[in-house]
């Protein structure tokens, strides 16, 4: 209303709107809650001063890295990308049928529909490292425990973009299917998943570089991979043996997001 | 209303033996469908006999595309009866019901395939009005005579040389073109267009017209197709319909008809207040 009187007047519109009184209040207790949290999560300048000295001789300490371990190290460090590998694969297939249900317009009913849209908000909000301590606890310690939390994870992940992808296809294919007397799995098999197809793939690329990077984590909490090699050798003060861990892990991360963005160009 | 409803082809149908006998392919009685408050189609009866060629005209808004689409019931009618070949189609449900859409083609206004797709697959799709599975989703994986089947389909609108391209590198005229191929790989018994050569230049439009009506016409296919052009109606159907404000107000022989007639269907409709 009053934009529009400004503008019939010919003024030129304020800088800034001027908010509401309810806004006005709603912006105060956010500041308010940030001023709060920056007491509680117990920032200070003085502590990271402080710590300075220690972060560079803990560096120093870290080099050079000790190559003593390194066989150990490389055979960790290739069974947290298969962690990674598998349960992105276990996953991404998962995804798929999960992703029909929870697709308004493929689901068969309304109820598998909620469903499945609930299933797939409760895989994502759950971290990945909770999925770990769960499962460690059912499956044992190992990288199978790993591979699972890796696997649910990426349901959550793919599940949410594949059922948006499939969503955001046209109609007008899927139209004339049916109109030809197509089942529903034609519909989906030969016009939806070739439409969303581009994008399934970049979802399956992105998810996996996700898995790449929590699976190293994982064996924190003994799901398997390089985590423990990380964890153990903290603990033990071996810190140019950390560093080796380190720099692979970097390397190994650099290397699946290069790949993955390759693939990308490449596929799509 | 101010134009009289001329009845010429159903007098003829009574009026000569072998006419008479010819079966009815669409019989549309007292079809009606709203969206919300607004009704498109308010009563909509019609027989169409086997082997005709109808135009159904209309001003845009006016209910051709909703009536095609709810005739297949890609659109849920409000009330009326469809007969399509001799079948209620309102009483279907599941499984005969795809095997009655399975019998009529149908090509839209967009070509609506898949895009990426090669041309063959999207023809292949087709046989989906048959068979199902994966054998039926894409190309590489088709039994051998279905593959060769969808290449003939190609050829006969042209475009065998295509069959290995994508959908969505073909121009607008082919994919309208690999469109009706993909009608007839169905094997249709009749075929219904919604538009088909609406997006398209006028030569693409005219050629894609001659194509499509000349194949159904030789296979002695009932074809019922909408237009806006009243060039493409007179020179392509038997018979013309009209619509206008929800309601049929023309229905007879094309080459009865005269202009002023005709003109008077895109009169705009003066809506009652609501
Ligand atoms: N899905 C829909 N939801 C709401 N209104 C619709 C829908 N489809 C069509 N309509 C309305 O119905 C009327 C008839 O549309 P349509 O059958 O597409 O006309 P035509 O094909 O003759 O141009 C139009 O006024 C249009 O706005
Ligand atoms: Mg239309």
């Amino acid at each position: 209303m009053s934009e529009n009187a400004a503008v019939k007047a010919g003024a030129i519109p304020p800088r800034f709107e001027r908010p509401g009184i309810l806004a006005f209040l709603a912006y105060l207790l956010v500041i308010a809650f940030l001023v709060l949290s920056i007491e509680g999560s117990q920032l200070s300048v003085l502590g990271f001063f402080e710590g300075l000295p220690y972060m560079a001789d803990l560096f120093v300490r870290m080099i050079p890295p000790d190559l003593s371990r390194i066989g150990p190290i490389l055979s960790a460090l290739l069974e947290t990308f298969q962690m990674a590998l598998v349960g992105t694969a276990l996953g991404v297939l998962f995804s798929l049928p999960l992703a029909i249900w929870a697709s308004k317009r493929l689901s068969p009913h309304p109820l598998v529909y909620y469903a499945a849209r609930g299933l797939i908000s409760w895989f994502r909000t759950v971290p990945d490292l909770v999925w770990a301590l769960f499962f460690v606890v059912t499956v044992g310690l190992g990288p199978f425990a790993g591979t699972l939390a890796l696997m649910v994870d990426t349901m959550g992940f793919c599940g949410k973009f594949f059922a948006e992808a499939m969503e955001e296809t046209e109609e007008g294919p899927q139209e004339a299917l049916t109109a030809l007397g197509a089942r529903r799995s034609g519909v989906i098999c030969a016009a939806v998943i070739p439409a969303a197809m581009p994008s399934f793939i970049n979802t399956s690329l992105f998810s996996l570089e996700k898995a790449t990077r929590s699976s190293v984590v994982l064996g924190l909490v003994g799901a398997g991979g390089i985590g423990i090699e990380l964890k153990v050798a903290m603990d033990l003060f071996e810190y140019p043996t950390a560093a080796t861990i380190i720099v692979c892990i970097f390397i190994l991360v650099l290397l699946v997001e290069r790949l993955s963005s390759h693939l990308r160009q490449r596929i799509i | 209303m101010s134009i009289a409803a001329v009845y010429t082809t159903a007098q003829d149908a009574a009026a000569s033996p072998e006419a008479a006998a010819s079966p009815c392919d669409i019989r549309i009685a007292d079809l009606r469908k709203s969206f919300g408050t607004h009704q498109v189609l308010k009563g909509i009866g019609l027989e169409i006999g086997r082997g005709q060629s109808v135009a159904l005209l209309g001003a845009n808004g006016s209910g051709k595309s909703t009536l095609l689409r709810c005739c297949l019931r890609l659109l849920e009618p409000d009330g009326g009866q469809v007969r399509l070949l001799d079948q209620e189609m309102t009483a279907l449900g599941g499984g005969a019901l795809r095997r009655l859409r399975a019998q009529v083609g149908f090509v839209f206004q967009r070509h609506n395939l898949v895009p990426r797709l090669s041309a063959l697959s999207n023809v292949l799709h087709g046989v989906q009005a048959r068979r199902g599975g994966p054998q039926s989703w894409f190309q590489s994986l088709a039994r051998k005579e279905d593959r060769e089947e969808a290449l003939h389909c190609l050829e006969r609108v042209g475009l065998a040389d295509q069959a290995g391209k994508r959908a969505d590198q073909l121009s607008g005229g082919q994919s309208q073109r690999v469109a009706i191929a993909r009608a007839l790989m169905q094997r249709p018994r009749m075929v219904f267009a919604d538009e088909p050569v609406a997006s398209l230049d006028p030569a693409a439009g005219e050629e894609v017209m001659d194509l499509f009506v000349g194949l159904m016409r030789d296979q002695g296919l009932t074809v019922f197709f909408t237009s806006h052009h009243l060039r493409h109606a007179l020179g392509y159907a038997d018979r013309l319909i009209a619509l206008r404000g929800g309601c049929k107000v023309l229905d007879g022989a094309a080459a009865e008809q005269d202009m002023e007639a005709l003109k008077a269907i895109y009169t705009k409709v003066e809506e009652p207040p609501s």
